[in-house]
Parts: structure tokens; sequence; C-alpha cells
């Protein structure tokens, strides 16, 4: 049997869904263990073991949370080196991708990112990544070992198989110099009411909606249909609303039952992370725009003069 | 301070772009200076306003790739840097990390700044292994940079919203592309980009060995397409209507 491991990425002390969800395949691949670091580890082993992992090797130390992808990057480099796993699956998430990104330089091996699958063809790791928009799929084989790849959020479905894993308390083996980047202090801004990633329904705005001062057409919507508001990156990155509301390939993957675009034209950067969703509607005034050629609905139009329409449709129906 | 920025030329975000026969992005169609490493050469000139030093550019590119970093040159950087080698093209992460690892180190910088990820590939992989090779601590995702007393500390964007995080220098810093409005080319440094070097490096001065490429590609195949639906043209109603027939289907009103 394969030695599959999976990176299980705690959030202060939190196991992230993402990581849970890379058990479903992890499971048809061999034999899984989990990797926890830092404080929670012990606690996150009931989970891990009920979602498939066999052993859990795990370490509590505070370091792991304290310092950014250098201590994990000591303590799996020096696990690879005594287990010699053949696979090792993270989730491609900012805080996995930094871990990955050393562990696979240090180990000299290389890695698969971004990918939505992966398989056990021949003796290696074969992982399907979304390529040119999207538009294509590429299959790449993992020419070392371990094969590290990295598995967008939302690509299994999340279902529990296992019972009770071992629970292995490993060294954390942190090298002298990688207390370095230091995490200090943590701060929360406002997030919606709805969490995005769960929404049945979410309503997104981009650069189409011609400023910051005419998203709350956006929120409006999202709030009379009981859903959540999205972004495009590229009103995220001009600061019009906070990274939190960003959909797409760095920011968060929705598959909510109905997904709204408005004002959005498409890039792959967006529609690797909605695309999922059952039904697609899309305003936008472009006919061109490659989101249309995606949309169960496409509305070629102005998103300001319909979302308020749209908004008080909806309410008027809800007889809200 | 010396301050290193890697640089790269993307496709232009605001152009079609197509495929080549072999699957290849066809990147000769029009590409411009990645938009998130504009977001990096600001950051760094603001850095060497405040502190003094220089700004060094480093991309790995075709030749072509002199024109992105003519155009930090324009806009104030100092110098730049290009590994140009037909052995090079279609360098996966590693590779491009291996590489730029060895043109940096040499110059001993005080910070390097990436963006968080290039736009067209998105994936992020090269910095943090870039980090790795050149043994620098990361500071990542930053929305905001600052640096006191051999001290970087950034404000690292989150899903929650940010941490703080600090490290002393030498470190490598990824920047988001919402972290500074980068400036216009005035005509003047236009002017003066012309006479700043670019120094053209091929793979073997480097000393490093190419190895073997982290995956070799087995199939392109078309994905799975959403079919196309309707698209209607709004002429102030049936816009609405359609979309609320749409959201009764799917019984969310």
């Amino acid at each position: 049997m394969a030695k599959i491991w999976i990176y299980a990425e705690l959030n202060q002390g939190r196991l992230t869904t993402t990581s849970l969800e890379l058990f479903t395949k992890a499971r048809e691949l061999g034999d899984v263990d989990a990797i926890a670091l830092g404080p929670g580890a012990m606690q996150a082993a009931g989970a891990l073991g009920r979602h498939g992992a066999r052993r859990v090797l795990a370490n509590e130390e505070v370091v792991f949370a304290e310092y950014v992808a250098e201590p994990a990057t000591d303590c799996l480099a020096a696990l690879v080196a005594q287990e010699r796993p053949d696979l090792i699956m993270f989730g491609f998430s900012p805080d996995s991708r930094e871990v990955a990104g050393r562990l696979a330089a240090r180990l000299g091996t290389g890695l698969i990112s971004n990918a939505m699958d992966v398989d056990a063809v021949d003796g290696g790791f074969v992982a399907r990544v979304p390529y040119f928009g999207g538009a294509k799929v590429a299959s790449y084989r993992a020419n070392a070992t371990p094969a590290i790849v990295l598995i967008r959020p939302k690509s299994f479905e999340i279902s529990e198989s296992g019972d009770q894993a071992e629970v292995i308390e490993v060294s954390a083996s942190i090298g002298g110099g990688s207390r370095r980047a230091r995490i200090v202090d943590r701060l929360e801004e406002a997030a919606d009411k709805v969490k995005l990633e769960d929404a049945r329904i979410v309503v997104s705005g981009g650069r189409g909606l011609g400023g910051p001062e005419n998203f709350h057409f956006v929120h409006e919507l999202a709030d009379a249909l009981g859903g959540a508001a999205g972004a495009s990156r590229a009103v995220v990155d001009a600061g019009w609303v906070p990274y939190a509301m960003q959909v797409g390939q760095t920011g968060k993957t929705v598959r909510p039952g109905v997904y709204i675009a408005a004002g959005i034209s498409g890039a792959m950067q967006h529609t690797v992370g909605m695309k999922g969703s059952k039904v697609i509607v899309a305003i936008n005034k472009d006919r061109d725009a490659p989101i249309l050629k995606m949309a169960d609905l496409g509305v070629v139009g102005d998103a300001l003069k319909i979302l308020p329409k749209l908004t008080e449709a909806v309410k008027a129906r809800k007889g809200q | 301070m010396k301050i290193v920025v890697t640089v790269k030329q993307a496709p232009d975000p605001n152009a079609t772009q197509g495929l080549d026969p072999d699957n290849t992005v066809a990147r000769d169609r029009e590409v411009v200076l990645d938009p998130g490493d504009e977001c990096g050469i600001e950051v760094g000139l603001q850095l060497k306003e405040a502190h003094g030093g220089e700004v060094v550019l480093v991309s790995m590119g075709p030749e072509r790739a002199r024109d992105a970093i003519r155009k930090g040159l324009s806009m104030g950087a100092d110098r730049g840097i290009l590994i140009t080698d037909g052995h090079l093209a279609g360098a996966d992460a590693l590779l491009t990390a291996r590489v730029l690892a060895a043109a940096i180190e040499p110059e001993s910088p005080d910070l390097v700044i990436c963006a968080t990820e290039s736009y067209d590939g998105s994936t992020g992989m090269v910095p943090p292994m870039l980090a790795e090779l050149l043994s620098l601590p990361q500071l990542t995702f930053a929305k905001h940079v600052e640096v006191a007393d051999a001290r970087v500390t950034v404000h690292r964007q989150t899903e929650e919203g940010y941490q703080v995080v600090e490290a002393a220098t030498p470190s490598l810093v990824t920047v988001t592309a919402g972290i500074a409005e980068p400036r216009y080319a005035s005509l003047k440094g236009i002017m003066a980009a012309r006479s700043k070097e670019v120094k053209l490096v091929a793979f073997a001065d480097l000393g490093i060995e190419k190895g073997q490429p982290s995956e070799t590609v087995e199939s392109i195949v078309d994905a799975e397409a959403r079919k196309s639906g309707e698209v209607v043209e709004d002429d102030g109603s049936i816009g609405v209507a359609k979309i609320m027939a749409v959201l009764q289907a799917a019984k969310v009103v």
C-alpha cells in the first residue's frame, strides 16, 4: 500500500475544512497518516481518525502557530526522512502552500499545485490541474518521491469512514534558525453574517460596478436572498472590499445553489472559484464577457440598474 | 538598504489570450510587466525613498522580458538582472526559484520583495521556494510593510483579517496587489531608464544544475465545459424577470 500523508492544517487550534476533504481521496490511494502540528493537534486527532487517518503524527508546540512556515517545514522534512511517504497532500490554502513550497524546495522534489484531483497511476501519482483559464485540464505526473500535491478547496466531499487513529507524538525537530518570521498579533475584521463558503446563494460584484460606493447593491441583494456577498480579485486588489470576500483561485472556492456575478468579466482567477455552482447568473454590459458563456442565464445589461430592481423584486416575492 | 524585487512578464490581463498548438500559453501575443510586480516595485521604491539604498530588479524569461525590467527602471528602480536562456523555457516553479536564488544570492539583499502570486499562474509557489533556497524568513501576503532598525514588519492578510508578522532583515516579503498604487513612469524616468544597466545572465553562468523537472505533462484535454445557457439583452425589465424566474426555479425565492 502506498503511504499517503495529509498535512492537517490547524488555524488557531482548529482543523481546517479543506484538510478533512483530502481524506476522502487519500483513503482510495493508500494508508493515510495525518501530520498535525501546533496547539490543537492532539484534539484534532479524533476527527482525523474518523475521516480515515490510521496514524496521526502530532506535536502540540506553540512554535508552529507562532512562526510562519519554517518550523512546520523543519518538522515535516525530518519526518519525511524517517518515514519516506509516497505522497504528501496539502490543501491549496495560503498557510499550507507556504509550508509546501519551502518543503518542496528543501527536499528538491518540486510540487504540483492548484490540483483538483490526484490518482495513483502506474506506481506514481498523476494530478489534474485546471489549465488556461480552466478551459483545459492538464494531467501532470509527479517525478519525485515524495510527490507533493496541493489540492484546491472543495475538490472532494467530506466523508467519515475510519474510526480511531493511533496518535504518535513526534519530535518537533525545529532548527535553531527557524524562529524568524514571528506572528506577534492577530486582528480580525468584520465578516458577513452568512459565511461565504457555506452560503446557498452568493452574489458577487466586480469592476463593472464602477466603484466601491456602488457595492452596497451587492450586499443588499445578498441580504434579501439570505445569501452572502463575494467579489472578484480585481475589486479586492483595488481595495473596495476586504480579501475575505474574494472568490477565486486565491480567494474562496464556493459551490452554492445559485451564484450571481454582477459586473464580473469572468477571468479564470475568478471562475475557478465558482464554476462548481449549481446555477450561475451573470450580469454584464459586455456581450463578449467570458462569464456570459459559462452562465446558465446571462443578462447583457447594467448591473447598477438591474441589482436594485432585482432586490426589490426578491423582497416583494418574499413579502419582506 | 539593498532591495531586490523579482519581476516577470505576464500576458496582458486586458488582452485576449490564446494557446499555441502545443498547449503552451502563447506568451508572445501581448505581454506586460506583471501587475502584481508593479506593486512590488512600488513598495521597493517607497522603502528606498524612506531609507536610502538601491532597488534591483531580477527576472527570468526570454530576452523580451527586458521590456518588463525597463518599465520598472522607468518607475525608478536602479538596475536589472535578466536570466535568459532557451534552456529555461517551460521551467517549473522549483527551477525558477533555483535560478532566481542563484542570481539574487551574490547581491546579498536586505530585502527580497515578490508579488504574492503572478497574474497568470496565480499559484504563488515561487516565493516560499525562493525564501527556502536563500535561507530567508518569509513574510507573506503583506498588505502593509515597514522597515525599522533592521527589522521588517508586515500586515499579513488572512481570511479573518490580518496578522502582524515581524522578522529581522534579511527577509523575503510577498506583497498583495492592494498594498500600494504603482506610480506611473515619468518622462524623465523613461529617459533615465535608457542608461540604466540591465545585465543579461545565461543559465550556465549561474553554476547550478538544471535537474529533472518536478512533473511531466501526461495530457492536456478540454475541461468539462459548463453548457452556456441563455443570454438576453436587458431592456429595462426582461433582465430582472428572467433572473427572478431562475431564482424561483432554484427554489431560493
